[in-house]
């Protein structure tokens, strides 16, 4: 048995929510005082996920691209991410939302952009 | 020089100026000016790339740029002029603003009405009298925010963090992202001022240790910075000899608090609350001065731009019934901060309440299953328990429109639960 103990992030209550697994199945949650609390220590002892921001360098330009993952990807993969952007640059124009880097590191979630970039003018 | 009439004039092209600009419009208002000192509308979050914005008003989470978007393309839609590049030099009781810009030169605005959103600032080294040497590599968190989400460049490599507000916490994780070392979060209060969930994204993901209790004791370095002394704070906020840490590192991010920037409502005799840092204002967020409207961060510091844009959105209306000639003037009672409570907003209510008014203020400690209560005399006008409150985060309190009794003004108090 295995017991691990969770900082809930849903609200300023901080609540210390302790998760019991056993041959890593979650049989018991104590301590949280909502439901919230109980899906988030769930989800967060079997697979952490985390939304990942950063910008990407737009050539021609010193502002760079904001971008997301379009959903949150599992957090032990954020430093893949992170490579698998830091190569990257883009062409203007492009548009908030569309596909920066399609299916990252094989998460099956997208890479958008959080901004527009109007097209270069001659 | 130019000289321009407009019906409203609003000083910030942030999230506040944008949704003042926004409700007045929809109020009928079509001669109406941002001024925005930035190359683009959106203020701050331009530059808050991660999300977590507009939970509240959009029902999703958005990044910062995002939420922005939204308006400005709002604004845009409905004609609003948004003159950007443009900084505003003065603002007078009379509604005169002027500012220069390199398209227009010197421009003066007489406005019906002003409403001021320039938002706040970050408090600098300079307030916190921090002993050491003035070498380079000392930032505040959000100038370094600027620089690598706006301008492509990185601040240092290893990297300690004074005060754990939520834009030092930000940083850490983004500092980190980006390949720096970030060695410490260092705060001197027992508790951090940041949201749980960011300290557990954005510290505990990347190990990053959060010191509380503890403060920068010297600063090194003559041309950079190449090292801080951290050391342990006693209940009196004093250093505790002895518990000095040495880190070796060529970065020190500040985060230590924001001021509302209030530089221009000074210039037009506008009162200022020594709580807040912020205006005076009553319900219809009017200052001192008749037809200069003051919202969002330079108000007072918000925890959320959701919050931010609601209180703007009202702004902008009643400068629109100010502009009309049917902003209702009446009696009025102040609004005072009672045990537990700090810098209510507003500090005035105009009589009769007529509609709804939201009290917001911050609670000067942690009060867990505490009920926030607003009295005018004896009476009870409104009550609301909640199961935590903290100073990391504003507080509000809806008073319904209803009767109020008389009395020399309404207090706001926090009633401790048995926890």
């Amino acid at each position: 048995m295995e017991e691990r103990i969770i900082t809930c992030i849903n609200c300023p209550m901080g609540c210390r929510v302790t998760v019991r697994l056993e041959n890593g199945t979650v049989t018991q949650v104590s301590g949280n005082t909502c439901k919230r609390g109980e899906s988030y220590a769930r989800q967060e002892v079997v697979e952490p996920l985390r939304m990942v921001t950063a910008v990407v360098p737009v050539e021609g330009s010193v502002l760079p691209l904001s971008v997301k993952t379009a959903a949150p990807i599992p957090k032990a993969l954020i430093a893949d991410c992170m490579r698998c952007l830091s190569g990257l640059s883009v062409q203007p124009p492009i548009a908030a939302g569309s596909v920066v880097v399609a299916n990252i590191c094989g998460t099956g979630v997208d890479v958008i952009a959080t901004r527009s970039v109007a097209a270069v003018s001659a | 020089m130019i000289e321009i009439k407009r019906d409203i004039v609003i000083i910030g092209g942030g999230p506040a100026g944008l949704a003042a600009a926004i409700a007045a419009r929809e109020a009928g208002i079509t001669s109406l000016t941002v001024l925005e000192r930035e190359a683009e509308p959106g203020g701050i979050l331009r530059q808050c790339i991660h999300n977590g914005f507009g939970l509240h008003r959009f029902g999703e989470e958005m990044t910062g740029p995002e939420y922005a978007q939204r308006d400005i393309d709002k604004a845009r839609e409905m004609g609003i002029e948004i003159l950007c590049d443009t900084t505003v030099l003065s603002v007078e009781a009379d509604h005169t603003a002027t500012c220069v810009s390199p398209a227009h030169g010197l421009t003066v605005y007489h406005a019906g009405a002003v409403i001021l959103a320039m938002g706040c600032r970050e408090r600098p080294r300079g307030a916190l009298g921090t002993p050491g040497t003035r070498c380079a590599g000392i930032y505040t968190a959000g100038s370094a925010q600027k620089f690598i989400n706006l301008e492509s460049l990185m601040p240092g490599r290893r990297v300690v963090i004074l005060g754990s507000g939520d834009i030092g916490l930000i940083m850490a994780r983004r500092m980190t992202l980006q390949g720096a070392k970030v060695l410490a979060c260092v705060e001197l209060m027992p508790y951090s001022s940041g949201l749980n969930r960011n300290i557990v994204q954005c510290l505990e993901d990347y190990g990053i240790p959060l010191y509380l209790s503890h403060t920068v004791t010297n600063v090194e370095g003559r041309e950079r910075l190449t090292g801080v002394t951290v050391a342990k704070v006693d209940e009196h906020r004093r250093p505790v000899p002895g518990t000095e840490i040495h880190f070796d590192c060529d970065t020190l991010l500040l985060s230590v608090g924001l001021i509302p920037e209030n530089e221009l409502s000074k210039g037009a005799g506008v009162t200022l609350s020594p709580t807040t840092s912020g205006a005076v204002v009553d319900d219809s967020l009017q200052t001192s001065v008749p037809g200069i409207f003051a919202c969002g961060n330079v108000l007072h510091v918000h925890d959320l731009v959701d919050f931010v844009s609601d209180e703007s959105f009202r702004a902008g209306k009643m400068a629109a019934a100010y502009v009309r000639g049917s902003l209702a003037a009446g009696a009025e009672l102040p609004v005072r901060d009672g045990p537990g409570v700090r810098g209510v907003v507003p500090q005035k209510l105009r009589l009769p309440v007529e509609e709804e008014v939201r009290l917001m203020f911050r609670p000067d400690a942690v009060y867990k299953n505490a009920t926030v209560v607003v009295t005018a005399g004896e009476t009870v006008l409104a009550r609301k328990r909640s199961l935590i409150l903290t100073p990391g985060e504003m507080a509000v309190i809806p008073l319904k429109p209803q009767e109020i009794p008389s009395c020399d003004g309404l207090t706001v108090h926090i009633e401790r639960g048995n926890n």
